[in-house]
């Protein structure tokens, strides 16, 4: 099978691999990258749970093609530097098994990001893409809100 | 003063989970892994005529192609299932053939080759139809099959097990009855839907060691069975387990392992790693079990409850493994939590030919609530009796018996009416259970009430270990797989309230490695810290023992007269006279080199104290420790026009003994809640006639996102359960188990009519208004 070598820019670093042209950008972070942070839920753009940030937007890293992020800027959230979003999923207890967090928190990043201030609607419309079977979702509208109502932003220390 | 218990201690595998770092089975890979590609079944029921593999072995990178087998044939209680369909297939989805690949792609180009030729049989579309006369069976052997004691199958039936409770005499209960209902309730299978899909790593090592990774509840259960179904050395047998990406009772089911087992044999022992995709694990793997219920009742004019006449109809789908067990612990607590002296109930697990099923959060108490509740709420509308009081004087107390004729005291069943009370007043129930908004829409509430004890393995244990580090901190190694609950931090948390140090400076394993970590049973049926909770205090005793053994020859007193605390091992009533625990907990060394002692390791381990199997005729027996109890209730907001509804809010009143970690567990209940009011409203697998499941991806299946959440109002009641550790009861499933029924009472007194099918989406309402047939 053809491969061709592209160079990503992934959490600003700049990585060189060697892809075939329909491999998902999910499957090249985790098997090529090593960046198992984004998870695969359904491999159909359903659960969010691969979630990344594609030139500050949120993007499903399963419905999109490695080839396709060559000259972007992705962030997973192995390079997430929001701490207080972080901190906010730890002190509002926004997790359970985990699974979908590294989704979630690159989602509401990005909802932070670009709608600092987001109201009821603008969250949902964002997060819905997300799916978490664990918690109610009621922590997560907590930790997100928390850190909507702090001012705070991505580039935020915290 | 509390050290630790009660406290919301940040989760201890937090940092790990917020930064991507957090290992699950999927994630970990190497370049000498084979990959595993799964062929499934088309048909629900049909007959193997040919398997041709001869295109798919061409693919290059191909390295094997295992194909079911006679034996070995599988399954907890009875051995009905083999791990790769052999001879026929009885459930769309069921694997009937396995590529080992170099590379996932291979695997999959090769399996899309293997040509299946089937020859399709009549189907089993639903318990009921399995139990009509002439129905098509789906196990012709079931006389034959290897079973445990204790389950009853019927021979040339469907019936894979009855489980019978006769209490009382059932024509006294009637002729003391003045009003009766009978109705029957029902719904098909789910998906657990965790959101991590299982998987599993399996390699055969040259000493015939066998090694699993997995994404399991049950890692010692894999060694068990693994050992038993393949005749290997139980000390040959290896499971770890890192953290687990969901799993609500889905990943109990022992069924992966088995098929990457088969595949490494098949490519001589190679790593093989196995991935179901969404679509496989929602019915290749077992599912959430369905049910048709008949439930007749009987009480006095003033709402004494006098007789029920049960029959519940398991849908345990085409194998047995944990239905025949769901379908028991139904039976036990059939009637719901309250005091009814002639009982009658017949449990049936039954097979269709359907996906098979396992554990769900709940274990069957779900299930027969919402049938049961149901029933409450038509029989309070029949006596015409406010329904939150006919449950109120019927709620179960202290001195009296279980279905299963155990008597109860207030610290294994709580307290009930109060749970009651304080519901009614969270819902302002007495405003009313309609009230209009305007010409169109209605505000309704319904509620519920709900009980559970765990009905596992009498001789089932937990163990752990204590190993202390040179500072004076511990390390804490139980079985308890980390599955999302937060058992482990709550595990610290024990420890910390019991040597009486800070929290922070206790570790715990989250992985689990069945070589040196003590065996929890499984991961299970809420009951992770009752049995890792007291294995831990009775480790903690060993370990203050050895420490004040230690101590008292430095200090030159018995080590009667030492306590141990704030890091320090102190005289009881001279504090001042101590010496800190980092100074002995690796032995101790006097000035002049002599030592003595060692590191501190603790070990304890716990095993359920008198449960018994239940009576075959009458279901007299003891099968579990505690009860919980709760109200529950939801509150709607409903269309009269179009049958569209919001659930507005949803209350939890639960007698959880005493809360060790106040925001875990209210996150345990919300988010069960949450699962149970998704299953309620809009979580089915939709049958063709033909048994195919038609909705098996997240698209279709309805789950509920961000934004679908109500408001929840959780609550709890505190009656200590005295034999756990600080008095905690099982809480794990519970917020679950009443949401079903509480939205289906509220939605019935909604609309107006009884609606006894589940899901409740807006359509089914319209159907059942309309009187076109529900599908």
């Amino acid at each position: 099978m053809n491969k061709s070598e592209i160079t990503l820019n992934v959490n600003s670093e700049e990585r060189s691999v060697y892809v075939r042209h329909s491999d998902t950008l999910l499957y090249v972070l985790r098997e090529e990258l090593g960046l198992t942070g984004a998870k695969p839920g359904c491999l159909n753009g359903d659960c969010g749970a691969c979630t990344v940030d594609v030139d500050g937007q949120a993007m499903k890293s399963c419905l999109m093609l490695a080839i396709e992020a060559v000259g972007k800027k992705i962030t997973t959230v192995e390079g997430l530097q929001n701490i207080p979003l972080k901190t906010a999923f730890i002190k509002k207890f926004a997790f359970q098994c985990g699974y979908c967090t590294p989704g979630f928190l690159m989602n509401s990043n990005s909802l932070i990001n670009n709608y600092p201030q987001a109201d009821d609607i603008q969250i949902k419309d964002c997060l819905e893409s997300n799916i978490c079977r664990c918690t109610g979702y009621k922590e997560i509208e907590e930790a997100v809100k928390s850190v909507l109502a702090d001012g705070s932003t991505g580039n935020g220390n915290y | 003063m509390s050290w630790s218990i009660g406290h919301s201690v940040y989760r201890k595998d937090g940092l790990e989970k917020v930064t991507g770092r957090a290992k699950y089975t999927g994630d970990h890979s190497s370049k000498d892994m084979l990959h595993i590609k799964m062929v499934v079944s088309s048909y629900a029921h049909a007959k193997i005529k040919a398997i041709n593999t001869t295109k798919a072995l061409k693919v290059s990178g191909v390295r094997g192609i295992v194909l079911g087998q006679p034996f070995p044939l599988t399954g907890e209680e009875i051995k009905d299932r083999p791990p790769i369909a052999y001879d026929k297939v009885r459930y769309h989805g069921e694997p009937v053939a396995v590529v080992v690949a170099d590379t996932a792609l291979q695997a999959q180009k090769a399996a899309e080759l293997i040509e299946v030729t089937y020859e399709p049989l009549p189907v089993v579309n639903s318990p009921k139809n399995a139990l009509l006369p002439g129905a098509p069976l789906v196990h012709e052997n079931l006389a034959v099959y290897e079973r445990i004691e204790h389950v009853y199958p019927e021979a040339n039936t469907n019936i894979a097990d009855r489980i019978k409770i006769r209490k009382g005499c059932m024509n006294e209960g009637w002729k003391a009855s003045h009003e009766m209902v009978e109705a029957s309730f029902s719904f098909s299978q789910s998906d657990h839907m965790a959101m991590e899909t299982r998987c599993v790593i399996a390699e055969i090592h040259p000493d015939g060691c066998v090694v699993f990774t997995s994404a399991t509840q049950s890692p010692y259960m894999i060694k068990h069975l693994m050992s038993d179904y393949f005749n290997l050395e139980d000390g040959k047998i290896i499971v770890k387990t890192p953290l687990v990406g969901g799993a609500f009772g889905g990943k109990v089911a022992v069924q992966l392992e088995l098929i990457a087992y088969m595949a490494s044999l098949a490519v001589g022992g190679r790593p093989v790693k196995l991935v179901n995709t969404r679509e496989e694990d929602m019915i290749t793997s077992p599912v959430h079990i369905g049910l048709d219920a008949t439930i007749k009742l009987g009480a006095t004019k003033d709402g004494q409850l006098t007789a029920a006449e049960i029959l519940y109809m398991f849908d345990t789908g085409a194998y047995s493994d944990k239905g025949a067990t769901i379908s028991r612990a139904a039976a036990v607590t059939s009637t719901g939590p309250y005091h009814i002296d002639n009982v009658w109930c017949d449990s049936l697990c039954v097979y269709t030919n359907h996906p098979y099923v396992t554990a769900y959060r709940g274990f069957g108490h779900s299930e027969l609530s919402f049938a049961f509740e149901r029933a409450m709420d038509m029989l309070a509308k029949k006596l015409d009796m406010n329904p939150l009081e006919l449950r109120m004087k019927n709620a179960i107390l202290p001195g009296q018996t279980t279905p299963t004729q155990i008597r109860l005291n207030e610290s294994t069943v709580g307290n009930l009416p109060n749970c009651i009370e304080t519901l009614k007043q969270q819902m302002n129930w007495n405003e009313g259970q309609v009230i209009p908004i305007n010409d169109r829409k209605v505000r309704a509430k319904g509620i519920s009430c709900i009980w559970k004890t765990s009905t596992i393995d009498s001789d089932a244990s937990s163990g752990v270990i204590l190993v202390f580090n040179r500072d004076g901190s511990v390390n804490i190694e139980s079985g308890v797989v980390e599955i999302g609950m937060g058992t482990k931090t709550v595990l610290a948390q024990m420890l910390a309230e019991k040597l009486k140090m800070d929290v922070n400076k206790i570790f715990v394993k989250m992985e689990i490695d069945t070589q040196s970590i003590p065996e929890h049973w499984k991961t299970v049926a809420s009951r992770g810290t009752l049995m890792a909770g007291r294995a831990l205090l009775k480790a903690a005793d060993d370990a203050i023992v050895q420490m004040k053994d230690i101590a008292s020859r430095v200090l030159m007193c018995s080590p009667d007269e030492l306590e141990v605390g704030n890091e320090r091992v102190y005289v009881r009533d001279e504090p001042d006279i101590y010496i800190k625990v980092k100074d002995i907990c690796y032995g101790y060394k006097y000035p002049h080199g002599y030592a003595i002692g060692g590191q501190v390791i603790g070990r304890g381990q716990y095993m359920l104290r008198h449960l018994t199997h239940i009576d075959p005729k009458t279901g007299v027996g003891r099968p579990g420790p505690e009860y919980t109890v709760a109200a529950q209730g939801a509150e709607i907001e409903f269309d009269t026009r179009d049958y569209t509804y919001k659930i507005l809010k949803a209350y939890s009143v639960i007698d959880a003994g005493i809360v060790l970690n106040r925001k875990l567990a209210k996150g345990q209940v919300m988010g069960a809640m949450e699962m149970g009011l998704n299953f309620g409203s809009s979580e089915t697998f939709v049958f063709s006639e033909q048994g195919e499941v038609l909705n098996s991806r997240l698209r279709t299946y309805t789950p509920f996102r961000y934004g679908d959440h109500p408001e929840y109002v959780v609550s709890f009641i505190e009656t200590p359960y005295i034999e756990s550790a600080y008095g905690a009861r099982g809480l794990g499933e519970h917020g679950l188990i009443g949401m079903p029924a509480a939205l289906a009472n509220a939605l019935s007194v909604a609309s107006g009519m009884e609606l006894n099918r589940l899901p409740l989406t807006p359509e089914a309402i319209w159907r059942k208004k309309i009187g076109v047939n529900e599908y």
